[in-house]
């Protein structure tokens, strides 16, 4: 009896994670069928490797908002640190790899391991704080990656490299020399090796290491953190370590977002839309409105709300006030008491297998 | 030789003397309580036991070992538990899994083998499974296993603290406040738990309690706070019969 009701608890949680895939996939092949059968306006084509990219920030960013208990306004900072460091190896490899996919697969690992070193250096001194707190030092974080990256130049000439911070010409490079970081112009000349496959595939990892984490000792560890800091430290849960582990991971993935986002554009430069707080909290607003905690939540609400902009673009002016209207709807239909209420009595049937469970 | 070794343990709050030359000395498998007024520091006592504090003056050892002075966590892989005065439990999380994270340190695989599910996560899981759901039975708890904890009533969630505390495997369990909130008839239950736990666990159990049918039911001895000093220490019975402690907390 206890070991049925143990393989039914097994299945419960696998069958809830293969939901999630299973959703990822169909929508894949979905799009996949369509854009192969040209039945899709090459604008929304374009829109899927940033679709991508939407949902690995908002799964991510789910990891510290949703299992952490934490609110982290900086989640761009990261995305901003894989996008550069990868583009900057990937201009600096263009003709040393040829082989496209082994350079982006290389950039890919640079962008994520950059990203996690900020998310681990950030997070040292900013996991002390709570709240509100946290939220603030965050969000100013990510506006100084930001802003440090429009004042950075770096060149290249026979010598090796060079460093400034102040403008080209103090680069002091030879006649020959190329510019690799110039400032706020960025980087030019990325190769674009994003397609919508890979940014599928990173989906697919990002849900799958997200999910696990959350079922493993560590997951808990990083919940009961949440629910309970004090009891956590007081059972024996290194707080430090699991916060850090899980700002770290965030950080990682929103790298790997920077990274397609970077290799999905000839000019990458860093503005308040694409990089600073604008983006944080867009991507907060995903992880609200696809419910707190909930990684198939996160995955949904960046899709729709990335793609509803442009769905909407042939209703002219009308288009933001039906998308404010939707982000309510959505808010509503997510927390007000009375939606959750009426969720719980009419659709119920999606829940029958657990409360079944509940009750023996 | 005494688990618990306690010695002129002290600390203030600005100009508060909070806790004042405290002893305390607690023998293996003894239930032992920690009685007074509101606001005389018991609690304080347990925060500077755990780590939550850092005593100005004096020595604690718990089976011969200092653990005076150090962090929550170690003092927990040192062996001693606690439950809280008002419950916390991780709510959202299920009763399982709340046992399961008071065994976290007692059961390891490494965060890649948990990430991609390798043998060895499912085999450490199961261990897992098996010895939180064991605790679980022991306490009644396992017909709700999978539900979650903020969902139980209020009795159980108190169980389920002790049974995650139990979890963790510890020499000393601190309760606080077992009984708050408690009619007669679940003070009843819970007296007869705790010396099952006692019996079944030999635990050693250190606890604050106001509810004095229930010290003096089951402790065996006893140490009364009263403005942050020990007012009386002894046998149960010796104690509740001292004049002094009749006049400061229990009235005539």
């Amino acid at each position: 009896m206890r070991k049925m009701k143990k393989m039914k608890k097994m299945s419960k949680s696998t069958r809830s994670s293969l939901i999630t895939y299973g959703i990822a996939v169909v929508a894949f092949v979905i799009m996949q069928v369509l854009i192969s059968t040209g039945n899709i306006s090459s604008l929304l084509e374009g829109l899927m490797v940033p679709l991508c990219i939407y949902v690995i920030l908002a799964v991510s960013l789910n990891l510290v908002v949703g299992i952490l208990g934490e609110l982290s306004l900086g989640h761009a900072g990261f995305m901003c640190v894989g996008a550069f460091s990868s583009a900057f190896f990937s201009k600096c490899m263009r003709d040393v790899i040829t082989v496209d996919g082994l350079r982006f697969f290389l950039a890919l690992l640079i962008g994520i391991a950059a990203a996690a070193v900020f998310g681990i250096l950030i997070g040292i001194p900013v996991l002390r704080l709570k709240g509100d707190y946290l939220a603030i030092v965050t969000l100013a974080f990510g506006e100084i990656i930001k802003n440090l990256v429009n004042v950075l130049y770096i060149g290249k000439d026979a010598n090796g490299f060079h460093f400034s911070t102040k403008d080209v010409l103090s680069l002091n490079m030879d006649a020959d020399g190329t510019v690799i970081v110039n400032g706020p112009q960025g980087i030019t000349g990325t190769p674009q090796d994003s397609t919508f496959l890979i940014g599928f595939i990173l989906v697919l990892l990002t849900l799958f290491i997200v999910i696990n984490l959350v079922n493993s000792r560590d997951g808990r560890a990083i919940m009961s953190i949440r629910d309970n800091r004090i009891a956590a430290e007081s059972v024996g849960i290194n707080i430090t370590k699991y916060k850090l582990m899980a700002f770290a991971i965030s950080a990682a993935m929103a790298g790997a977002a920077g990274v397609l986002y970077a290799h999905n554009l000839s000019t990458l430069t860093a503005t308040t839309n694409n990089f600073g707080y604008n983006q944080s909290i867009m991507i907060l607003v995903f992880v609200v409105l696809g419910g707190i905690g909930s990684i198939r939540g996160s995955m949904i609400a960046a899709v729709i709300l990335t793609l509803l902009p442009e769905m909407l673009r042939g209703l002219s002016d009308y288009r933001m006030l039906i998308y404010a209207i939707v982000l309510i709807v959505m808010m509503l239909f997510n927390w007000a008491p009375k939606a959750i209420e009426w969720r719980e009595k009419n659709l119920s049937f999606l829940k029958l297998r657990k409360k079944k469970e509940a009750v023996k | 030789m005494a688990l618990l070794d306690v010695k002129n343990l002290g600390i203030s709050f600005g100009g508060l003397r909070a806790v004042n030359a405290f002893d305390i000395s607690i023998k293996k498998e003894q239930l032992y309580g920690l009685i007074g007024p509101n606001g005389a520091g018991k609690t304080t006592v347990f925060n500077l036991l755990t780590g939550v504090y850092k005593p100005d003056t004096g020595k604690v050892a718990l089976d011969g070992q200092d653990i005076t002075g150090k962090k929550t966590i170690d003092v927990s892989k040192a062996g001693i538990a606690r439950t809280f005065q008002n419950i916390r439990l991780f709510k959202k999380l299920s009763v399982l899994d709340n046992v399961k994270v008071g065994l976290h340190n007692k059961h390891h695989y490494s965060t890649i083998e948990g990430i991609l599910k390798l043998p060895n996560y499912r085999k450490v899981e199961k261990e897992m499974d098996e010895q939180a759901m064991e605790l679980l039975k022991v306490f009644n708890l396992d017909q709700s296993a999978h539900l979650e904890a903020a969902n139980l009533p209020y009795g159980q969630q108190r169980r389920l603290e002790i049974a995650r505390a139990l979890a963790t495997e510890p020499k000393l369990l601190l309760l606080d406040e077992p009984a708050a909130g408690m009619n007669p008839n679940e003070t009843g239950e819970l007296m007869d738990m705790i010396r099952f736990v006692r019996e079944h666990f030999h635990m050693t159990i250190l606890l604050i309690e106001h509810d004095m049918k229930l010290v003096s039911g089951i402790c065996e001895e006893l140490t009364v706070l009263n403005f942050g000093e020990v007012l009386s220490q002894g046998k149960t019975s010796d104690v509740l019969n001292d004049p002094q402690v009749i006049t400061a907390y229990l009235g005539e």
